[in-house]
């Protein structure tokens, strides 16, 4: 404990020094460090507490039947409380998409890469603009369809076409397409 | 911190006296907003928004603390809780009405206290803390006027909520996790509206922190002046109290005119008739507008519709529209004139005007539909306005050739100073 006594001679305190670590300081590094962890662990909770939560995270998947939805018509659905579009396209609407240079669109993607293999009526993208994320029209009877047929997001003027892809406006993607499986023929479960 | 012919603090009742000695809260005062401060003789009605903005902060405090009394945060009542203040809450109407346009008033009231910088150069050294800590206060504005919108959860509430948090979901590969975070889900709901609602009630009194900072910057080399000249001599100032308390209480009366005809005569004018509409996050209102303090910036996060090189429109956008604030960051070092009241600076005046249709352009825009010919006006605009402030700015201070200074304030004011020309010969 010879340097903690508090001698003033410089030589005394130069030649403890020689020696290695002195004791202060390792008392030192270890009491700031140990605090430093421990304040950096406490950031933990404060930020992952604005995560979502479990009941949120848990909401469950979605089961919509199919069965009511005629070609040509769409109906909106609920995913993790945000909405979901389901097309039922005419072969008009897919032979339009087809028609369509895949390599001159902005997220170039087929129909069939959007669809089933077997059912590529079946549409079914979130109805969530990938601009800014409002929802798009065209999914309700009478709604605007933008003049590509498929949405038109009101907000910033973004035109998706018959296969919910973005042909014009400021969203830098086509609309999202979920999870989802076809349980039966009429059945489909999302997410 | 103060010039040498300040007053100084007398207390000379005993019970003064002994706070003094205790805790000399009224010297602060006075030398701060009082009798104690020297002020340039010559301001004019331009300097009277600042005071305007600190009433503004008070009157939203006090509204909106009485207003937390009664409002609930939670999705499932929010709007019903807004409604029951409107309708059965003794005077809830006024109230409510009072803090919607109050924040209206004091948007106005620093827009105008920030163009009044932009023209007489009040960014300039020795000022630049003063600036800096003004734009910081403007930014903390901006996030509270926000996230108070959303709380009434009507559908303007929701879909403004949905599209300012999707402006994060712009960011590559951490954007949505992020969006994500501050959401607290996939979409706003209670988890965002509680957080909201702590953090509109925290952040005004972070704002009045950062305004007393703002307050102490300015007082260390006092107030600027229409001239730009700096105080030479006592005859160029007149002490803040009577001089200046007056002049902004005559100012304070104007601004409450014309505060109350809008609280008492048309309270919903500046409001969207959407937002008495409870939210629907199936349902996107037709025309989504912010409110109209946030139009030019909004303006120019819509002008980005194409890419740029690899970076999407999104993101531009959204860089484009952070970056319209953060620009006045560098002002103090982007205008180099050594003079700095546009009074005496031909060509900076003429830019200045430019500057000031250029946003009125943008503010006209950003409340348009996103559809033709807005959307090119905004990308004419937008282009304008970094113009001006990276280009046009650091060109004109190298070029323009200024008009002659006064000598000093009073001269001026008076025609002469003969006092201060003997003063400086000696």
């Amino acid at each position: 404990m010879a340097d903690t006594t508090g001698t003033a001679d410089p030589a005394v305190i130069a030649g403890t020094e020689g020696e290695g670590i002195r004791r202060r300081d390792f008392i030192n590094i270890a009491a700031v460090g140990a605090a430093g962890v421990g304040g950096i662990a406490t950031l933990v909770p404060l930020i992952s507490q604005m995560a979502p939560s479990k009941d949120v995270l848990a909401e469950s998947s979605t089961e919509v039947d199919l069965a009511a939805i005629q070609p040509g018509q769409a109906i909106k659905a609920i995913f993790r409380k945000q909405p979901l579009f389901i097309r039922n396209l005419t072969a008009k609407e897919i032979a339009e998409a087809n028609a369509v240079d895949v390599a001159s669109l902005r997220d170039p993607q087929t129909l069939d890469e959007r669809t089933k293999p077997g059912k590529e009526n079946w549409l079914i993208t979130m109805g969530v603009c990938t601009h800014l994320g409002c929802v798009p029209l065209g999914a309700a009877e009478g709604e605007v369809k933008g003049e590509f047929g498929g949405y038109f997001c009101p907000c910033h003027g973004s035109s998706y076409d018959t296969a919910a892809r973005i042909r014009k406006g400021p969203a830098p993607k086509n609309l999202e397409v979920p999870e989802y499986e076809f349980t039966s023929d009429t059945v489909v479960k999302i997410g | 911190m103060s010039f040498p012919w300040a007053n100084h603090y007398t207390p000379s009742h005993p019970v003064m006296k002994w706070m003094d000695e205790k805790l000399p809260l009224p010297r602060l005062v006075y030398n701060a907003v009082g009798a104690g401060y020297p002020v340039p003789r010559n301001l004019n009605y331009m300097w009277n928004f600042g005071v305007l903005a600190g009433f503004c902060l008070m009157l939203q405090i006090v509204t909106g603390v009485i207003l937390a009394m009664h409002y609930a945060a939670n999705a499932g009542v929010a709007f019903a809780s807004t409604e029951h203040i409107m309708r059965d809450v003794n005077w809830g109407w006024m109230l409510r009405y009072a803090h919607a346009n109050g924040a209206s008033a004091f948007f106005v009231v620093v827009y105008l206290h920030i163009f009044r910088g932009f023209y007489f150069g009040s960014y300039k050294a020795p000022r630049e803390m003063i600036w800096l800590l003004g734009v910081v206060i403007f930014l903390l504005m901006m996030a509270t006027a926000f996230m108070g919108y959303v709380l009434p959860w009507g559908q303007m509430s929701f879909w403004g909520a949905k599209v300012i948090t999707g402006l994060f979901g712009a960011i590559p590969v951490v954007g949505e996790p992020i969006q994500q975070w501050l959401l607290g889900g996939f979409a706003p709901d209670n988890a965002a509206l509680n957080r909201f609602f702590s953090l509109h009630f925290l952040l005004p009194f972070v704002i009045a922190g950062v305004v007393i900072l703002h307050i102490w910057a300015l007082h260390i080399p006092g107030s600027s002046n229409p001239t730009g000249v700096e105080v030479k001599s006592e005859s160029d100032t007149v002490p803040f109290h009577p001089y200046y308390t007056a002049k902004d209480g005559f100012g304070l009366g104007v601004f409450l005119l014309i505060y109350c005809a809008f609280l008492f005569f048309m309270p919903n004018q500046l409001g969207h008739p959407d937002n008495y509409i409870p939210a629907n996050p199936l349902s996107t209102p037709a025309h989504i507008v912010p409110e109209w303090y946030f139009w030019p910036f909004y303006a120019i996060l819509r002008a980005f519709t194409f890419d740029i090189f690899f970076i999407p429109a999104k993101l531009m956008g959204v860089l484009a529209m952070f970056s319209a604030i953060l620009v006045w960051f560098f002002l103090p070092w982007l205008d180099n004139s050594p003079v700095r009241s546009g009074h005496y600076r031909p060509m900076f005046k003429k830019f200045f005007w430019i500057l000031v249709i250029d946003m009125a352009v943008l503010f006209y825009c950003g409340g348009a539909p996103a559809e033709e010919p807005f959307v090119m006006m905004s990308q004419i605009a937008t282009a304008y306005y970094f113009l001006h402030f990276l280009v046009v700015l650091p060109l004109v201070a190298l070029m323009e050739k200024p008009k002659p200074l006064p000598f000093s304030i009073t001269e001026a004011v008076l025609g002469s100073d003969d006092a201060a020309k003997l003063a400086a010969k000696s």
